[in-house]
């Protein structure tokens, strides 16, 4: 970008809101995904949604490669600036346009953090189903961009499934409106094809959300097994019984010694592993199913089965659970977190084959994971200042992806391709399949402007500055062309 | 044109799209308005049948000319379900025909409909070539989510050849309340603590009909409440068959789905519809010209699925990017415009 762009761009924003040098743009330079580190060429900081589409319009008129940045959590980089481009940052749009009670739902902008959609929501009873585990940070536009999951997936679904309408600036400038307050569409579902672009089509600039009435009562069980298998057959006995619970999550010994140790959670001694299984739905519902499940949970011979006895018993089993990515980041200096699915009858093979992987690259994997729709979490630690660690993490990582796709499920169930799987994505594609969704981004960005770079395998522009070759290239799983 | 062509495999379909620049698929015609072009058509009975089930994965795949009947009856063998109730399933409607249209039914209320259960698809685009997007598990986050797109597409953008569903568990017992009240307590009772299934008005009724499904034991206690805040009675005869059928649509009439939001239901007033899923879709019979005034004037939208009105009523927006996105799938208009 040439200075003379740069200057006309700062003149578009009033002093504070367009950071151009170094020390202000170092908070941008990297999302959750740490290993990358890529300095855009200025931040600009928008508080109105036709400032935004203004800036949008700027960057197609100069073919300026823009990064839409909410709370810059993503963890496959999918925020990570462009070399040679701009992040918007948006979470000044961070209003709650309108909530109505009556048709239930919510018009918010995109910087709104996910959790204070259900918070505002929740004096009319009512909440926002999806729940990421980053929800008190994370914002809705980066949930859009994502089409993000979170604990309750197998009976909600993820972010799409929750989206009932979409006002957005294509990366051409043109603004959208698609959906709105109803929950079913004539023609084509536009919102269900934008959510989940991965920030490749443009910029979100109001989402209508679906809100639920709040489940009037859970039932939610902690049961320890010895083994993680006897917690995956446990798995398989409540899906073939009928019941659909909200929850299904399992968390194995290192990802328990590590909320242990963060927020003093306490399980029973020991299981190599521990599952959560969480009933919700009228109380009389919940009583009549929670019978079936305690029944099959102690036919499943756990060491101790647990069932919160109340609230805050409840709250303490979902802490120990949303607090373990972070918990099993204090064991280590460095970790990796894989997102891929695999069919849930083959859980049990999946992780036996990624204790077998891990063993033999020497690297410690802690597991977390949704178990009820199969997604899961692998956390590979290492230290980046041992040489070769990195790579060794990688090349793990490359392999859990491979196992995936080869079980027949997916590289990710809800972090996204964004930078770190995009040369995965010929494993689940074939040429033709990839050449299609190219150019359907190139409808909606011809120029190619819109956080290019990430999702498709390394071709498009590079997004990596040379500060020597990145330690991903070194381990060839990233490259730039 | 009355030529039909009658692929029997994806191959044959690739071959049968190829051979001629415009053409159109057809399912079994339960939704004849929606093919109504000047198109070669490819009949889709050929490709049929469940290719995989796994109940315990909570997905099938199966081809689309397959009737959702023989779907019904494979998940219901194993206690799962469609929640949100395919309609005209006696019809024969196939499934390819089901998501092409993108008709769901009253159980859409409550988990979802069609767009939420749809995980995989596989279609031919517009050069002829298969493809398949989307995943065959019940999580998938990579790539973009064409087979939502597809739903409602009305087979201008692609011939759909298979997809995969996300299914779940049935529940044990289903009970039908008709309570007083109908269109006035529709956001009371979408909102109360009863996690209704279904909340619906028949055509040319004015009471409410609430399906709650659950344990049984747990249906009574419930109902008892219910009656108490919302006077009413248990419905003995099921009402839900004839509605999922349209038996109430008379022959050669017109038949048109409206999205509409709960607090818009007052533009259908006095005119032949049900109203379902919680006042957010409704299927409605009668004189098109009338009915498209009203949805203009109130911004909302409607689809012909039967009969000789216009295919779209009401208000229309064809941004640009429409006609983009149909360029990339169809570069050489192989299928009809979304317009025609
Ligand atoms: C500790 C931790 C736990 C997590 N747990 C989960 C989990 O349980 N489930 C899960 O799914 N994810 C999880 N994540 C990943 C992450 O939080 C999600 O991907 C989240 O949706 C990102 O939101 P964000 O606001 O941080 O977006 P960012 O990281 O800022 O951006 C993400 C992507 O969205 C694009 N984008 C942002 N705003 C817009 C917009 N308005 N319009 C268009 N594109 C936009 C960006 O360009 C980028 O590609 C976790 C992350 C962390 C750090």
């Amino acid at each position: 970008m040439t200075a003379a762009v740069l200057q006309r761009l700062a003149a578009m924003m009033p002093p504070g809101r367009f950071l151009e040098r170094p020390e202000q743009l170092a908070a941008y330079e990297s999302d959750g995904l740490t290993a990358f580190r890529v300095r855009p060429s200025a931040v600009v900081i928008p508080e109105t949604a036709e400032e935004v589409i203004a800036l949008v319009r700027f960057c197609h008129a100069e073919k300026l490669p823009f990064v839409a940045r909410g709370s810059g959590t993503s963890l496959s980089g999918g925020s990570l600036p462009v070399e040679g481009g701009i992040v918007v940052a948006l979470n000044r749009l961070n209003r709650i346009l309108r909530l109505d009670p009556a048709q239930r739902l919510a018009v918010v902008e995109p910087g709104v953090v996910n959790l204070d959609v259900t918070a505002t929501a929740m004096v009319h009873g009512l909440h926002y189903a999806p729940d990421p585990s980053s929800q008190s940070i994370c914002t809705v536009g980066g949930n859009v961009a994502f089409n993000s999951g979170g604990a309750h997936c197998l009976k909600y679904g993820m972010t799409a499934n929750h989206v009932l309408g979409i006002k957005a600036v294509l990366a051409t400038g043109e603004v959208v409106e698609w959906g709105g307050p109803s929950r079913e569409t004539v023609g084509p579902d536009w919102c269900g094809l934008f959510t989940g672009n991965e920030g490749l089509f443009g910029i979100a600039l109001e989402i209508t959300l679906q809100l639920l009435p709040r489940a009037e009562c859970y039932h939610t069980v902690l049961a320890g097994y010895r083994t993680l298998e006897q917690a995956g057959d446990a798995v398989s006995a409540v899906i073939a019984s009928g019941l659909l619970p909200g929850a299904i999550e399992i968390m194995d010994a290192l990802a328990l010694e590590a909320a242990v140790a963060a927020v003093h959670a306490e399980y029973p001694p020991g299981c190599e592993a521990v599952l959560i299984v969480e009933l919700e739905g009228p109380r009389e519902v919940v009583a009549a199913d929670r019978e079936r499940l305690d029944q099959i949970i102690a036919a499943s011979q756990p060491v101790e089965a647990r069932p919160a006895r109340d609230a805050e018993e409840r709250m303490a089993i979902w802490k120990g659970r949303k607090s373990a990515f972070s918990a099993v980041g204090r064991l280590s200096p460095d970790f990796i977190v894989q997102d891929g699915v695999v069919p849930r009858r083959r859980l049990g093979e999946a992780l036996r084959r990624i204790g077998d992987l891990a063993r033999k690259s020497g690297l410690r994997v802690a597991n977390v994971f949704h178990a009820g729709d199969g997604n899961l979490h692998p956390l590979i630690l290492f230290n980046g200042r041992v040489p070769g660690e990195l790579q060794q993490a990688e090349a793990l990582a490359g392999e859990i992806l491979k196992m995936c796709v080869e079980m027949g499920g997916s590289i990710t169930g809800e972090h996204g391709v964004g930078m770190e799987k995009r040369d995965y994505l010929p494993a689940m594609f074939s040429p033709d399949e990839i050449d299609c969704m190219r150019r359907l981004r190139a409808a909606f960005d011809p120029l190619g402007i819109a956080n290019p770079g990430k999702m498709f395998p390394s071709a498009e522009a590079p997004s990596l500055q040379h500060h020597g070759l990145h330690p991903l290239e070194k381990a060839g799983v990233i490259s730039r062309e | 044109m009355n030529t039909v062509l009658t692929p029997t495999s994806a191959e044959e379909l690739v071959e049968a799209v190829r051979s001629t620049p415009r053409v159109i698929a057809v399912g079994a015609g339960t939704k004849p308005r929606l093919s109504q072009v000047e198109a070669v058509r490819i009949s889709m009975a050929g490709l049929r049948g469940i290719k995989e089930y796994d109940p315990s994965e909570f997905t099938f795949t199966a081809a689309a000319g397959t009737p959702l009947g023989e779907i019904a009856d494979a998940l219901a063998e194993r206690g799962q379900y469609l929640p949100f109730d395919p309609m005209l399933v006696d019809a024969g409607a196939t499934l390819g025909g089901t998501v092409a249209a993108g008709v769901s039914g009253p159980g859409r209320f409550r988990y979802g409909g069609l767009r939420d259960f749809v995980l995989g698809v596989r279609f031919v685009d517009g050069t002829g070539r298969l493809l398949r997007m989307g995943g065959k598990v019940v999580k998938n986050a990579a790539g973009f989510d064409l087979p939502k797109f597809f739903v409602g597409s009305l087979g201008r953008f692609g011939v759909l050849a298979e997809m995969t569903f996300k299914v779940f568990p049935r529940p044990p017992t289903a009970l039908t309340l008709r309570l007083r009240g109908g269109s006035q307590i529709l956001s009371e009772t979408a909102n109360s603590r009863f996690e209704f299934d279904a909340l619906d008005i028949a055509p040319g009724e004015t009471d409410m009909l609430a399906r709650l499904c659950g344990p049984e034991a747990a249906l009574k206690t419930l109902s008892r409440e219910i009656f108490a805040r919302w006077p009413g009675e248990i419905v003995s005869e099921d009402p839900w068959t004839a509605l999922r059928e349209f038996r109430w649509v008379n022959p050669g009439a017109s038949l048109i789905k409206v999205a509409v939001s709960p607090a818009k239901i007052a533009t259908l007033e006095g005119l032949r519809c049900h109203l379902s899923a919680g006042g957010n879709f409704a299927f409605v019979s009668g004189e098109a010209g009338e009915l498209d005034e009203r949805l203009c004037k109130a911004g909302l939208s409607g689809v012909t699925l039967r009969g000789e009105a216009p295919l779209w009523l009401g208000v229309r927006s064809r941004p640009a990017i429409a006609q983009a996105v149909k360029q990339a799938l169809d570069p050489v208009n192989r299928f009809p415009p979304l317009d025609d």
